[in-house]
């Protein structure tokens, strides 16, 4: 194990671990009819409705790279974006609030999800649209250069981003200005329904980064403390100032693309191989093994638990928000002018 | 900002172009958090439009940047959400659409969308219009599309008084503004007061009369202010207003010259149909009862050959036939 990580941050990784898998998987049983698709109807009882896309299998990258960060620092994210969220810092409860679409959420209920943001900890959003978060990120970056802050930013992308034109963009354009951003490419080997590998020309996110002279480092992203080890250097080089780096994790997206996909298009074996290698079970093997108490590991489920259901409960009793809340924020010039 | 803190101010004759460089200019003076980032801003732009700004303000605030749309207005949305006021340069409209994610589901959306956790003043400029014999896809006119999109603000100014107050307004007011000058009109040249400020969602009437209402914008003004001086031979007194801005559009100005004439034409330069002509017609002959006509381009793609590229264009003839037609 990494001789530089400590006993209570080893912990910590842990507990950011522990608390996006009891998040997610309580989002997941409240998420059950909340959407139609994949030939289901919408039961209309769901508490957490529409698309949810979950990130379980992979928290150990969100865990490992965050745990590097400060609120000053940015970071942007995808449409599978809890972990990152949590992992940056967000309040659990008013995460679990958004996803119930209550005023009480981050977002007043105006995003869900999909749209989930903490501009309080430097988290700018998760977003609907596959690579949208590289050119925002590129340019917070730029903005951090330009008002000369040692502050960096992050930005979460998948391997289905890489096939899109804004990542090309958004690699090239940090790499010309030489912009404080660390590009994280969660490779969870799924676009969506289809599996990445066949429609992915060469070798991926961290050839790709190589052609335009980014460094970039392959890091097992199952392995947290291996994520946290490679990604303490990588931080370490961008907010030195010294250009842009690509992580690249190999993790694996263990539920369907929404939480109503039951991914029946996908080999079993390929999952039941994938669930071996369980971050969690993984990181907490390997504390075990290292003298970490086991009553110490149970006390951060349990909590990590109960936070989850006085979350769910909250969320639950929370009001709606106003319907007039429709009409807020929108934009200032022109305000009223409906039609 | 507050104009009276500026040097006493001088009634220029400045070119549309000049108008809208001298505009950045004093909000970079003002505001150290204005930058500008675009396909080639540090030669001036390809018409001039920031002629000198990064010889005055340097590279840095002033950032020539790759042929990459998507990231160009991408990173305006990232520096706007960092604290910068972006004027993103997207060269022309037609270009603008590989960066419309960035616009539409990012820069229009992310202040609603986080409950209001963050803003976007961000001004992109995309030069719209007919380009003499620049055929199809250097011609459009696309306002439309923004002004049907909720979270932004769209100008189409005509003169370049109107260039530099508007251009000011829109780095001013915090929102995300699609600022679509005209491609042919850089050269236009007009007084320019430095301290007159034009509010946004003010129009501007150009000529007066009790005959009929004209509404239009951009350099399509300039053509129905010729059209205004055929019919005024006839004896017909034309209300020529120019919207200026079309998204918030002057309805408290439009609806009172339609109440006062009970006949309205709009012309544009855009294709008529589901133009945003259709858009003022509908609400005037709701509002008041007044009579409405729209004209704008038959829905084709502008065609290079001078007789293909004619029949995209909207002519004085064309107009004064609608008006007399419309008061017929």
């Amino acid at each position: 194990m990494d001789p530089e990580i400590s006993a209570p941050e080893r912990l910590a990784l842990y507990r950011t671990m522990v608390r996006i898998r009891a998040f997610e998987n309580a989002a997941e049983a409240a998420s059950q009819g909340g959407v139609s698709a994949y030939g289901q109807e919408a039961a209309g009882a769901a508490k957490v409705r529409g698309p949810l896309h979950l990130s379980t299998g992979q928290e150990a990258v969100p865990a490992g790279v965050c745990a590097h960060l400060s609120h000053a620092d940015y970071l942007t994210s995808t449409h599978r974006g809890h972990g990152h969220t949590l992992a940056k810092g967000a309040d659990l409860g008013r995460m679990m609030a958004e996803l119930f679409g209550k005023a009480s959420g981050f977002n007043g209920g105006k995003g869900g999800s999909m749209h989930i943001a903490d501009f309080s900890v430097g988290m700018l959003g998760a977003n609907g649209v596959v690579a949208a978060g590289l050119p925002i990120a590129v340019g917070a970056a730029h903005a951090q250069k330009l008002q000369k802050k040692d502050a960096i930013t992050v930005c979460f992308f998948g391997d289905g981003a890489i096939n899109r034109g804004p990542f090309l963009e958004s690699l090239n354009w940090a790499r010309v200005y030489q912009l404080p951003v660390l590009f994280v490419c969660e490779d969870n080997r799924w676009s969506a329904t289809t599996a990445s590998g066949p429609m992915t020309a060469g070798d991926g996110a961290s050839a790709r980064a190589a052609a335009m002279d980014i460094a970039a480092t392959q890091v097992d992203g199952n392995e947290v403390f291996e994520v946290h080890a490679a990604a303490r250097r990588l931080v370490a080089e961008v907010r030195a100032g010294r250009g842009p780096r690509l992580l690249h994790a190999l993790t694996y997206r263990v539920k369907g693309h929404v939480s109503v996909d039951p991914a029946a298009y996908r080999d079993p074996a390929e999952l039941a191989a994938a669930l071996e290698t369980d971050p969690i079970a993984r990181a907490r093997a390997r504390l075990a093994a290292g003298g970490i108490d086991a009553a110490a590991l149970a006390a951060i489920e349990n909590e990590a638990q109960a936070e989850v259901e006085a979350a769910l409960a909250a969320a639950d009793a929370a009001p709606w928000p106003e319907a007039g809340a429709a009409f807020t924020d929108v934009q200032t010039t022109g305000a009223g002018q409906w039609t | 900002m507050d104009m009276t803190q500026e040097p006493a101010a001088a009634v220029l004759q400045l070119g549309y172009a000049e108008a809208a460089v001298l505009a950045v200019q004093r909000e970079m003076d003002a505001d150290p958090r204005v930058v500008v980032l675009g396909e080639d801003v540090g030669r001036g732009g390809i018409f001039g439009q920031y002629k000198g700004l990064q010889q005055r303000f340097g590279a840095e605030r002033v950032i020539d940047t790759p042929i990459s749309e998507a990231a160009i207005m991408g990173a305006g949305v990232g520096m706007a959400l960092a604290g910068l006021r972006p004027v993103v340069e997207m060269r022309v409209v037609d270009f603008a659409l590989c960066g419309m994610d960035e616009l539409v589901n990012q820069a229009a959306k992310n202040r609603f969308m986080f409950g209001g956790q963050g803003r976007v003043p961000l001004v992109a400029r995309m030069p719209g219009g007919i380009w003499d014999a620049s055929a199809a896809q250097h011609s459009q006119s696309l306002e439309a599309w923004f002004a049907h999109l909720p979270g932004v603000v769209v100008v189409c100014p005509s003169t370049p008084q109107d260039n530099y107050s508007l251009l000011r307004a829109a780095l001013q007011c915090g929102d995300p503004v699609v600022y679509i000058e005209h491609k042919t009109l850089w050269g236009a040249r007009g007084p320019v007061d430095e301290s007159l400020a034009v509010p946004l969602g003010k129009a501007a009437r150009r000529r007066r009369g009790d005959a009929l209402t004209l509404v239009s914008w951009g350099r399509q003004v300039q053509v129905c202010d010729a059209a205004c001086d055929t019919l005024a031979a006839e004896g017909i007194e034309v209300d020529l207003i120019d919207l200026r801005t079309l998204w918030p559009w002057d309805r408290e100005a439009v609806l009172a010259s339609c109440g006062r004439t009970g006949r309205l034409l709009v012309v544009h330069e855009a294709v008529q149909a589901a133009g945003f002509g259709a858009e003022i017609a509908a609400s005037a002959a709701e509002a008041t009862g007044c009579r409405v006509a729209r004209l704008g381009a038959p829905r084709i793609p502008v065609g290079y050959a001078p007789v293909l590229e004619a029949q995209s264009r909207v002519g004085t003839g064309q107009i004064a036939s609608a008006a007399r037609k419309l008061l017929g």
